[in-house]
């Protein structure tokens, strides 16, 4: 997967947008992507379209074949419905998308999954944070083909419906939420750190959840959520 | 039973730290908002914006986009002959079986459009020149001529605060599903009760057969009142394909139309006596709210200066028309006012803690239920003692050696906070079980908990064992959640109609318990009478004498349980790199008072919100429009920029209560909290560097500008 969720380098993630960008790039490009096709690669393709004599038909090319690597058959798939299988929740779910179709709007549209909102739609707010093989994703730049054979975990799945999660029950207690738009995405980044980090320390909470946005200014009450919620087992 | 509020000692639930009782489905992520509505057999829509910022449209060709694969319905929004004002303005909108589809075919509409030309920066009105400025007043008060005269010091400079947006995280839309002639919206409104007449007038369906839900919303601060052109569009195309519609904003599209906080901008000159006595204030200023003129912000603001003179004069330009933005123009009159005093107390070498205080009798103008001066000079004492103000703060500019400096700044604000119209309806069954109906919305405030702990609380029950029903036109009519009314209407509302319900059961009671109606209290879950709690029924008793028909009282507003006008200091420590210009936001103080607090816990977290997105427009966030293309060159969430969790620093607030605060009645919260920021942080950056930075927000290069190390102002 190559949409791993980027963490700003320093505390403030606004001053740093450039140095953000270029992290990013950097570690896409040491990462080992075996499968990979993302929107990056789309990107990588308009940029070679525009120096070719017919930009579409490259593109096309470009998304076929990635796509076609995707699913591990060599073969061009699209632009037309594909019938694929995604690993949600430990369910097994089939359904038919055409390859430009993102996993956010796969889960929101096609599963009526709908706690991962849509926001910005371009990787930058985290409210579409879904868990990936145990890390948290942007499900917004993810392609729904690209997620085939990754174990994704949405906040629907990570408690029963009469349940709260630890997260979510720290969430509500330290009323880290106004609106509630962005906490789904919240919760999920913030499970993320917590099955990773037993220790969270509050310079930790603010790294793991720098690539968050909440617009009501919730922050203070997620602060306090993330490290009650670590004391209290939120890694169940 | 009386109506009034129960006393200190006798409140149960009112006043308390309560969890938000809708706080479990929105952490588990299953609570629907509109966004998230999907019904069977539902459409897709999109729409085909102006990518002009002022044209005439010549002609609309949507045949092309008919024939794509997947669409169902065309719906011209925009007439042929018509000029649009802005870019982003709605000209087409089209629904298909795939949000893909959709936005596939919007591609695919053919729209022919002759330029004209435009405005789209908010510069001074001599600059802009008079096609695009009307000079909305010019007034004085007392004699500035001669309050400027008899001045000792007097101190100039240039103030503001530019164009920035709401930034909804659910961005406006609407999903709507026809019936036959009978209509569900689901709207992400500030007004459930209200929204739907702009769809049936358009429609031609009486308001009864629309039925409006919002369990809860995605954020509004102001954006989200009217159904606005896409509203009417998604019900017309719903109507044309028979089949479900849903139609949510773009996050460009959200930003470049879907809320403006006008710019507000003045020179000022401001005069006091050597002692710090406030003499004279004269403002001349701009702005622009978009196409429209809107209102004069009275300036000065706060500060009853005894010599004034204003002029305002609004900016037209080609940028998305302005919506009330959490306290309209309140943020920008208090940056420009409180940074004027500030500047005037740098140049009398006074703290302006002293200056403050010193001319404490001129803040505010007193009602009979509001005494301003009392209650800022309360609460600014209080503020410096949770801030450290006077071991803090150093004479400006004078923060040591090295690059980082750091500085404090304060300021006060005010706000109405009168109820709105709210009717409710309360009942309690034989079963035991009470409810409220009102048709309300929860804008992530905390109505719906605020609605149920008064509920509750005068029913003598637990919070968990009452139902709150909000946000559906079919409970009877709340009022727009707008300028912080709801919390007194929905509460004195409740309070009314919880009271006479509670009374028809007393009536129903009191023979058993040998007393009369008038001597019964309800209290921990059971009926009893007044000063003898022996003598007592369980509440789950007393419903059962209700035999088979229960109780239903009517409550409306009722405004001897709420009241207006609030005030509220903010102080502010930052840091401020003076070789990059970056600045942080390390401390922040609120003191803020609201009448009687229903809910301690989410009447704070308002207050925390605020400060943040006080941060957030103080030092990032900003419309920045282009001249050349006359397109907002910022309508993405990557560069119109949101205050992260690590860009705010240590927040503490202190809500006012008790005596003189509780005995006021509700007042609403949701504004005042958000004024003061701008010009707390503004003041602590010119302590902390020595030099002002005119305009919010207070980025690196304008910091850098005002240092005169480069950078633009």
């Amino acid at each position: 997967m190559s949409n791993k969720k980027s963490v700003p380098p320093g505390a403030g993630r606004n001053d740093d947008v450039e140095e953000r960008v270029k992290d990013e790039r950097s570690k896409r490009a040491a990462a080992d992507e075996p499968t990979g096709f993302s929107r990056r690669d789309f990107i990588k393709g308009t940029g070679l379209a525009s120096v070719a004599v017919s930009a579409t038909v490259l593109l096309g090319d470009e998304v076929a074949k990635a796509a076609g690597k995707a699913q591990g058959e060599g073969k061009w798939i699209g632009p037309g419905p594909v019938d694929i299988t995604l690993r949600i929740n430990g369910q097994a779910r089939k359904l038919q998308v055409e390859p430009r179709v993102t996993l956010l709007d796969a889960l929101r549209n096609r599963l009526d999954l709908t706690g991962a909102k849509k926001v910005c739609d371009r990787a930058t707010c985290g409210a579409c944070t879904v868990i990936i093989d145990g890390k948290a994703h942007y499900s917004c730049t993810t392609l729904a083909i690209d997620a085939q054979g990754h174990d994704i975990l949405t906040i629907e799945g990570i408690a029963s419906e009469d349940k709260l999660h630890p997260v979510s029950q720290a969430f509500v207690d330290n009323d880290a939420q106004q609106c509630g738009f962005c906490t789904p995405g919240f919760v999920m980044a913030s499970k993320a750190y917590l099955d990773q980090e037993a220790n969270p320390t509050y310079e930790g909470v603010q790294k793991a959840l720098g690539g968050n946005l909440c617009r009501c200014g919730t922050y203070m009450g997620v602060r306090r959520a993330v490290l009650e919620a670590a004391k209290k087992g939120g890694r169940a | 039973m009386d109506y009034k509020w129960p006393a200190a000692d006798k409140r149960e639930l009112i006043g308390k730290r309560i969890s938000r009782i809708d706080g479990p489905w929105k952490a588990s992520g299953r609570i629907k908002y509109t966004y998230d509505v999907n019904r069977p057999g539902m459409l897709y829509g999109r729409m085909v914006l102006s990518p002009y910022a002022h044209a005439k449209v010549v002609k609309i060709d949507t045949s092309e986009a008919e024939k794509m694969p997947g669409v169902k319905a065309v719906q011209i929004i925009f007439d042929e002959g018509k000029e649009v004002l802005w870019a982003g303005q709605e000209i087409v909108a089209l629904a298909a079986e795939t949000e893909e589809q959709a936005e596939e075919a919007v591609d695919k509409v053919h729209v022919e459009y002759q330029q004209l030309p435009h405005l789209v920066l908010d510069t001074t009105p001599d600059k802009a020149g008079a096609q695009y400025t009307k000079q909305l007043t010019e007034k004085a008060t007392g004699n500035p001529a001669t309050g400027f005269q008899e001045a000792e010091v007097t101190s100039e400079g240039r103030y503001g605060a530019s164009v920035i947006t709401h930034c909804c995280l659910e961005s406006h839309g609407q999903a709507m599903e026809w019936e036959g002639d009978s209509l569900k919206y689901w709207a992400s409104t500030q007004y459930v009760s209200g929204v739907g007449g702009e769809v049936g007038e358009a429609t031609g369906t009486p308001a009864s057969k629309i039925e409006v839900i919002t369990p809860v919303m995605g954020g509004g601060f102001g954006s989200k009142f009217a159904a606005d052109t896409w509203g009417v569009a998604c019900a017309q195309l719903a109507k044309k394909t028979g089949r479900p519609v849903k139609m949510m904003l773009e996050r460009d599209h959200e930003l470049m139309v879907a809320g403006a906080r006008p710019s507000m901008y003045a020179d000022v000159k401001v005069a006091a006596k050597k002692d710090g006595t406030l003499v004279a204030w004269d403002s001349q200023s701009w702005g622009t709210g978009g196409p429209a003129s809107g209102g004069a912000p009275p300036l000065p603001y706060i500060w009853q200066f005894p010599n004034s003179r204003v002029k305002h004069t609004a900016v037209l330009t080609n940028i998305g028309p302005d919506r009330a933005w959490r306290a309209p123009n309140h943020p920008q009159m208090c940056a420009i006012t409180m940074c004027a005093v500030d500047d005037l107390a740098a140049k009398l070498q006074m703290d302006p803690y002293d200056v403050f205080m010193k001319n404490i009798a001129m803040a505010g103008r007193s009602t009979p239920s509001f005494h301003p001066p009392k209650i800022y000079a309360e609460e600014l004492a209080k503020a410096a003692e949770l801030f450290d103000w006077k071991k803090k703060w150093h004479p400006r500019g004078q923060s040591g050696p090295g690059p980082v400096k750091t500085g404090v700044g304060l300021s006060i604000h005010t706000w109405g906070g009168a109820p709105n119209q709210s009717d409710c309806a309360v009942t309690i069954r034989p079963d035991g079980s009470a409810a409220v109906s009102m048709g309300t919305q929860d804008l992530g405030v905390g109505c719906r908990t605020v609605v149920g702990i008064v509920l509750a609380e005068t029913l003598g029950l637990p919070l968990e064992a009452v139902t709150v029903n909000i946000g559906d036109s079919k409970y009877p009519p709340g009022g727009a959640s707008g300028g912080s009314t709801t919390t007194g209407g929905v509460s004195s509302s409740t309070r009314y109609g919880a009271v006479q319900a509670l009374n028809q059961l007393f009536a129903k009671v009191a023979p058993s318990l040998g007393a009369q109606p008038d001597q019964l209290e309800a209290f921990e879950g059971k009926i009893r009478v007044i000063g003898n709690p022996s003598k007592s029924i369980s509440w789950k008793q007393a419903c059962a004498k209700l035999g088979a028909t229960p109780i239903t009282a009517t409550g409306k507003t009722f405004r001897p349980l709420t009241s207006a006008g609030v005030g509220g200091v903010q102080m502010a420590e930052v840091s401020v790199d003076t070789e990059t210009g970056v600045v942080r936001v390390d401390k922040m103080v609120a003191v803020q008072d609201c009448g009687l607090i229903i809910d301690m816990k989410t009447a704070e977290s308002q207050v925390y919100g605020a400060l943040i997105m006080g941060v957030t427009y103080s030092l990032y966030e900003e419309k920045i429009m282009d001249q050349q293309t006359g397109h907002c060159l910022n309508p993405n969430m990557e560069f119109y920029k949101l205050a992260g969790i690590g860009d705010v620093g240590e927040l503490v607030v202190h809500m006012m209560t008790g005596p003189g605060y509780d005995d006021r009645g509700v007042i609403g919260l949701g504004e005042p909290p958000v004024i003061s920021p701008g010009a707390a942080i503004s003041n602590a950056v010119a302590n902390a560097i020595g030099v002002r930075v005119p305009y919010l927000p207070i980025t690196p290069p304008r910091v850098l500008a005002a240092l005169g190390k480069g950078g633009m102002a």
